[in-house]
Formats: structure tokens, sequence, C-alpha cells
């Protein structure tokens, strides 16, 4: 196992920029998520560390070294590619050995590892099927076993979930979680679900037009989202726009807001608070000391069973609430209503 | 969806093609083995024209000549023809569409024509003609097809599959033994089947190439077919397409193993 650094990497392809200074450090046995929109740069972050192709400058070291002159097949990586990349002519298990067999391991340990990586992905039996005779999530497991099974320092799995249904998806993220665990890889884990990134990783990277935006616990990322575009990227967010005044944000209305922070510096800033952190007050109940205030004008009330998704107007501003379907105050469309949360979930932000 | 020819027509039909297909070749194989030369029924079996072919050095000769100028036709069109195709596959050039349009010419140019050109042309540069001019005519005619046929195999080829192998572990000459070759296989295959097919059954331009008491096995047929039939040339002719018969099913078995769907 070995932590991977990358330091100040760039990557260009002609003109275009496709990495951008990215500095990230991935911890010895973390799991790690990279998310950003189509076309961040994410493969071509994993292609640099898994040695397909250089940076411009910079430098990747993987536990603590500098891996500029080691070709792929030396770095020990273990890569799980988007469309699997199974050999097709070769059995599940001739293609989850292949990683042994290229290193000369002995046939009855190879026999017996592969036994062992094809339990693990719960697939024992299919050890003759070929590739074409497997279905999509069955073809993803094998990818994932021929990855893991040679114990590869490092794990890059490049969107290794986004063809399956919801529920095997699901199944899988579980089966991804106790696998990593039980083997303790460095995993690097590319994605476009939010949610997934969410749940499965202790940190999160966001990256944009080849830039590393902010990482962290995904707790920290989602609760204190540094930037507008991180805010709105990974979940929901209602951003005010406004003047700081006093430590304060100034809309253009004049109504002011309070932020976790006496906001600092001069001229415009931004604030950005997660829907399900704003409520609808109650007629008549009285303003709290440690929330803001804001009245708005009821729009849409979309109804999600468990769950109802308030859309509101104030100016120019457009909102969005959610709450629990609990039996509250029948809430009618073109209402005015008065929106309240604490001055701890407006978050600053960089526009 | 492909459904079977259950009615009686589409039955018929198939009949038709297929007898119009082999009928000839039946006839022809049966009547070597009719003692009559002039095809009397009923068919009086015999080996009389095997053994008598055994025995003429000329048909056996240019057999061997063919089967040696196929050969090496075979072996030198398939591997130009694949590092062309790999060449072509895997790197950006000058001239890169112009030369994969060339290709296709040379296939729709009569053979009459092109067995002109060349033997004008292997006239002028001193090449002359004989076995050694036939294998440069030849692997010209042969490789467009190599080609063409190894670059649509080379085509559904996943890059990534090499980047698998690598990442795995295996080294350059690894990956393209385990990995590259194997899937490759089936279209080199295809391809040098063709190779040897277009050498073999070529007449016009080894007739243009060969020398006096030099030549191939169609240009010896033709020759005795002018002086007269005999039935040695349905015997050598049954002999032959019994060799190709055989050829293909061990290649089309060979064909699934090379790990085609
Ligand atoms: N070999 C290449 N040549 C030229 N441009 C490239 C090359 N590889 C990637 N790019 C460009 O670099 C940018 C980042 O590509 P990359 O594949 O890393 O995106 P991504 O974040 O993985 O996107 P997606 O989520 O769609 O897979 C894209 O704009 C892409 O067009
Ligand atoms: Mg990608």
């Amino acid at each position: 196992m070995a932590s991977v650094t990358v330091s100040h990497v760039n990557k260009s392809f002609g003109e275009f920029q496709a990495l951008d200074d990215v500095s990230i450090e991935f911890a010895d046995g973390g799991f790690y998520a990279l998310l950003g929109p189509s076309g961040s740069g994410k493969t071509t972050l994993l292609r640099q560390i898994a040695g397909f192709s250089f940076p411009d400058s910079g430098e990747i070291l993987i536990g603590g070294e500098a891996v500029e002159s080691l070709p792929v097949e030396k770095r020990n990586i273990g890569m799980m590619f988007q469309n699997y990349a199974l050999f097709p002519n070769m059995s599940v298990f001739d293609n989850v050995a292949f990683g042994l067999m290229v290193r000369s391991t002995p046939k009855p340990e190879i026999k017996a590892r592969v036994g062992e990586a094809l339990e693990l992905v719960r697939l024992s039996g299919y050890d003759e099927r070929k590739p074409h005779q497997l279905s999509g999530g069955q073809r993803q497991r094998v990818a994932l076993a021929r990855a893991i099974v040679f114990r590869p320092r490092v794990l890059l799995l490049d969107e290794p979930l986004s063809a399956l249904d919801k529920a095997l998806r699901l199944g899988m993220q579980v089966e991804l979680k106790r696998i990593q665990r039980e083997v303790g890889i460095t995993t690097i884990f590319v994605t476009h679900d939010q949610e997934e990134a969410l749940t499965l990783s202790d940190k999160v990277g966001v990256l944009k037009d080849g830039k590393l935006l902010q990482e962290g616990p995904p707790r920290e990322l989602y609760e204190r989202p540094a930037t507008a575009f991180a805010a709105t990227f990974l979940g929901d967010a209602n951003l005010f726009e406004g003047d700081v005044d006093d430590g304060e944000l100034a809309l253009s209305d004049g109504t002011r807001l309070r932020a976790t922070a006496p906001l600092t510096g001069v001229g415009k800033a931004t604030c950005a608070v997660r829907p399900e952190k704003m409520a609808i007050a109650e007629e008549g109940e009285p303003p709290l000391a440690d929330h803001n205030l804001l009245e708005a004008e009821l729009q849409e009330i979309i109804f999600a069973g468990n769950s109802l998704s308030y859309l509101l107007r104030r100016n120019d501003i457009h909102l969005r609430v959610f709450a629990q379907n609990r039996a509250t105050a029948e809430l009618q469309p073109g209402q005015r209503v008065r929106l309240t949360w604490r001055v701890a979930d407006t978050i600053p932000v960089e526009a | 969806m492909k459904a079977r020819p259950t009615n009686m027509l589409a039955r018929i039909y198939l009949g038709l093609v297929l007898a119009f297909l082999y009928l000839p070749i039946l006839v022809m194989a049966a009547m070597s083995f009719n003692s009559s030369q002039f095809y009397m029924l009923p068919i009086d079996w015999t080996f009389d024209w095997y053994v008598k072919l055994a025995h003429n050095t000329r048909l056996l000769e240019s057999t061997r000549n063919s089967l040696l100028v196929a050969l090496a036709t075979t072996v030198i069109a398939s591997v130009l023809g694949t590092a062309a195709s790999i060449a072509f596959f895997r790197y950006d050039f000058r001239f890169k569409k112009v030369l994969q349009a060339a290709l296709f010419p040379p296939i729709a140019i009569p053979w009459l024509i092109t067995g002109t050109a060349m033997l004008l042309f292997f006239f002028w540069s001193g090449i002359g003609r004989g076995l050694h001019a036939m294998i440069l005519g030849h692997v010209a005619l042969a490789l467009p097809y190599v080609i063409i046929v190894v670059s649509a195999r080379i085509k559904g080829f996943d890059p990534d599959l090499e980047a698998a192998a690598r990442s795995l572990g295996a080294n350059p000459w690894q990956v393209i033994r385990h990995v590259t070759l194997p899937y490759l296989a089936p279209g080199f295959i295809a391809g040098a089947l063709f190779a040897f097919a277009v050498s073999f059954d070529q007449f016009v331009i080894s007739y243009f190439l060969s020398v006096p008491g030099v030549s191939t096995l169609p240009v010896e047929i033709y020759t005795a077919i002018k002086k007269g039939f005999t039935p040695e040339i349905n015997a050598i002719s049954t002999l032959v397409i019994a060799f190709s018969i055989t050829l293909l099913v061990i290649v089309s078995r060979f064909y699934r193993f090379g790990g085609d769907r």
C-alpha cells in the first residue's frame, strides 16, 4: 500500500490545458472520490498517475517515490477502466490471473489467489465463462477482481459503476467499500454521481476546468463549500449575492443576512444556503436571534412522496426549500411567507 | 431476425443455388474416377487417372511451384500487410488518407491489365520473369486484400485492452503476446488465407510472368487443355479442391479458437 502525491501537475493537449497546477495528497489506505463535470480532467489525472500519459510539469509520487521514469507496468497500480477492458479471448479465470501470470507467480498460488479474489467479488464458479457470457455487473466485478488480485499499491477506478442500474449500483457500492476496507488499498475513484462520492469516500476532491477547486471529507465539503460552483455541483444550494456591509451581506433590496462569520473585505460577496436548512416560519412565530429572516412569495409546491420542495421568489432571486412531508399549515402558491434559517448555515462562498 | 426458409419456393431456390455452385465441381470430381475419357455413363470407377497423374511430372512440378509461390506470397503479404494495418491504425502521418484510398484501385483494375503492366515493368527494370517475379507480382496483388481484412479486425480493437494489460504488469512483449496477437489472430489468418487464395488462383499474371518449363498449376492446366483435355486434369483439380476444403475447415475451427465471439 502506498500514498499518492500529486504535486503541481500541469498537462496540456495542444493549446488546451487539461490539468492546471493540480496538487492532491491521496492518503495511504484512503478512499478518495474525484468529482467534477465532464471534461474537467478527472480521467486525465488518473492517466498521469497510472503512467499512461506524462505531466508537462510537476511531480507524481507513489509511496513517497517519484515515478516519472517508472513505466506503467512497474508502477504496481490496479486500474479499473470505465468500459472494464476485459480480455475478450480469455476466460474469467485467465482475466483475473493475468496480473499474476505476467509476474511468473507459481501455478498453485495463482489458482489459490484467483479463487480468493473471485470469492471476494462473489463470482466463485464463474471461472470458465468468457466475458461476453457475463452480465454488466458481473463483468465489472471481474474487472475489480483483476485489478486487486495482484495486490497493487493503488487502485484507480474510472467511473466504475456508471453503467449499472440503481439497485446493482447500490449493491456494488457496498461491495466496493467492503473490499477496499478488507484489502486496505489506497483507492482513487472517479464518479459523476455526487451521492456516490459523498457516501463512499473519506475524502472528496472537486475538479473544474483542470483545477482542483476544493477537497476534504464529504461532510465538510457539503457543509462548507468554498465556491458557489462546489455548493451547487455537490448538492443543491440557494445563492445570495450582495454587498459586504459591516460584516453582513446586504442584498440589493436592503435585506441584511448574517453569515457563519462576519464577512471581511469590501464590495460584492456571495453566500450559499442548503435548501434543507431553510424553513418556512409559522404564522406569528417570533424571529429567533441566531436566525436570518427573509420574506418571499411561494410560487410552487412540488410533491415527492416523503418530501416537499417549495419554489419561492424574492424579487429576482429564485429560492428552493426542502421539507419533510408533515402535516403543517396549508400553504398556497401566491402566498407570502417568511423563511428562516440559522446564521451558522449561511456559508460565504467565492462567486 | 434470421428466419429459416420454410416455404417450398425458398427451398427450391436454395437447392438451385447450391446446385449451380457445386454441381460442376461434383461432376468433375466424379469424372476423375471414371475410366471413360469421354464421360460415358454409367461411371466405371477407377483410380487410373490418379496413377497417371502421379507420373505426370509437369503437372506435379507446376503444383509444387504453385504451392511454393502461394506460400511465399502468403508469408510476405501477411507480414507486410499486418504491419501496414497496424501503422494505419496506430499512427497519424501525412498522406495516410491518400495511401488508404490507394489500396482499392488495384483490386478493381482487371488482372489482364495489371499483368501487362507488370510484364512491361519487370522486363524494363531487369527483374525479368520466373517464380521470383510471380512472387513479387502476387504479393502486390494480395497486399490490398490483407490490409483490408486485417484493418477491419484491428479497427475493433480497444486500445484500453493494451493499457489494462500494462497496468496489470505486462511488459510490452507480454502485451503483444497475450493480448494484441490473440485478438488479431483471426484477422491475420483470414488475411493470410486471402493472400494464399489470390496467389494460388492466379492465372493471368502467372501466365505472363512464367518462363517455358517453369509455370504454376493454373498455367499448366491451361496449356494442357489447349493441347487436348485428359481426365488427369479432373484428378488434379479434385485434389486441389479437397486440399482447399480441408484448409478452410481447419481455419474455420481455428477462427473460433482465436477468440472471436
Ligand atoms: N488525448 C487528448 N487529446 C486532446 N485533448 C484531450 C485528450 N484527452 C483529454 N483531452 C481533453 O482534456 C479535457 C479533460 O478530459 P478528461 O478525459 O480528463 O475529462 P473527464 O473529467 O474525465 O470527463 P468525463 O467526466 O466526461 O469523463 C477534455 O476537454 C478533453 O477533451
Ligand atoms: Mg473521464
